[in-house]
């Protein structure tokens, strides 16, 4: 079995990661930590197994990604970690729902790690334990207590639910 | 409020339909971004762009050495990617930037304007004697044709002339390395990688110019 040219690698997955990334740096970091990511990713690639989970590894390196591209954000004189007022920038995704974005910035980082994980990329929890450390029910308390969380202080999610 | 179970996949999904998938600008942008990055890192092992041609779309795909592959649609792009990976490097992307220079000799020679390529070229997708044999081929001037027989002589080994077909057939640098010069020694035109129809049409690019 042969691996397939990296480029597809980009193409099929470089939008879920992409999301991941945002969901656990934030918007204004998510573009240096997706790069960083598939960069690493590049570089690593001819000596991936071919049978490896492809997903699943991006993700482990995009969590090693985030944590150094917000350390080096946290860094900067003047960081910008909140989502700036545009109310008019519609059609940028990253704009798309301020709330949760500022919901999913003020969660501890293991419930952020753990929602991102689980929720957009779809790794089990017994990976995402491998990952941030821990056991697996530790990660799925995490998640839970995550959503949970994103449900508390999101309340126009809630009341879409509610409806 | 009204209460309801919140099943696992639910809020996964609830939280998906927030969070949409970037925009293709974004995804455009970052793969720009990261070409360049690879590129600049000397990772970019193989970079690959697709050109429209007389002749049909061309997937172009260059080393840090030079031209390595030049396809033709009915070959199958994404299968010549697949065996860029495979027998060159799987560090494969699109990054038009380093195929720039072929793409605007390919039009050139299109347009009438050009009658030889000044391109570094990579061989290494062809070896031992088929690569003797494409190597005699830019001998053979724009607008002429030589007979497999005569480039089996040539190539030093006259009753080669079966091996020679081989080797046009397998030719990783059609156009750039000009096995459509290449036709039966009774005068007919032979096959040709990307079709019977391209040859015809780029011999006779070359004999009207």
């Amino acid at each position: 079995m042969s691996k397939p040219p990296f480029e597809q690698i980009v193409t099929d997955h470089g939008p879920t990661v992409f999301r991941v990334v945002r969901a656990v740096v934030g918007p204004h970091d998510a573009e240096d930590a997706w790069s960083e990511t598939f960069l690493a990713a590049l570089r690593g690639y001819p000596r991936l197994p071919a049978d490896a989970n492809v997903e699943a590894w991006l993700v482990t390196i995009a969590h090693r990604k985030a944590i150094d591209v917000t350390r080096a954000s946290a860094r900067r004189p003047a960081p910008v970690g909140e989502v700036p007022d545009a109310p008019t920038r519609l059609g940028l995704p990253q704009d798309a729902d301020p709330d949760l974005w500022r919901a999913l910035g003020d969660l501890p980082d293991r419930q952020r790690h753990a929602v991102a994980y689980h929720y957009l990329a779809g790794l089990p929890y017994k990976e995402i334990a491998a990952l941030t450390g821990g056991t697996a029910d530790a990660a799925r308390r995490a998640a839970a207590d995550g959503i949970r969380n994103l449900r508390g202080t999101y309340p126009r999610e809630t009341d879409r639910m509610g409806r | 409020m009204t209460t309801m179970t919140h099943a696992p996949e639910a809020d996964g999904e609830r939280l998906r339909a927030a969070l949409p998938a970037p925009d293709d600008a974004v995804m455009s942008r970052l793969h720009s971004r990261l070409a360049a990055q690879a590129g600049a890192a000397g990772i970019l092992d193989v970079a690959y762009r697709t050109l429209d041609s007389p002749v049909g779309s061309l997937l172009l795909a260059a080393t840090e050495k030079g031209l390595v592959r030049v396809a033709f649609a009915v070959q199958d792009h994404t299968l010549a990617l697949r065996q860029l990976a495979e027998r060159v490097s799987p560090r494969v992307l699109r990054a038009p930037a380093r195929l720039d220079e072929a793409s605007r000799q390919l039009d050139e020679y299109f347009a009438g304007r050009r009658r030889l390529f000044d391109l570094p070229l990579d061989w290494q997708l062809s070896r031992a004697f088929r690569r003797d044999a494409l190597a005699r081929l830019p001998e053979i001037a724009y607008g002429h044709t030589a007979s497999y027989a005569q480039v089996a002589a040539a190539a030093g080994s006259p009753r080669a002339v079966r091996a020679v077909g081989t080797a046009c057939a397998t030719n990783p640098l059609p156009l750039v390395v000009p096995c459509h010069r290449v036709i039966r020694s009774d005068g007919s035109m032979g096959r040709y990688a990307g079709g019977t129809g391209a040859k015809r049409f780029l011999l006779d690019l070359e004999s009207a110019a």
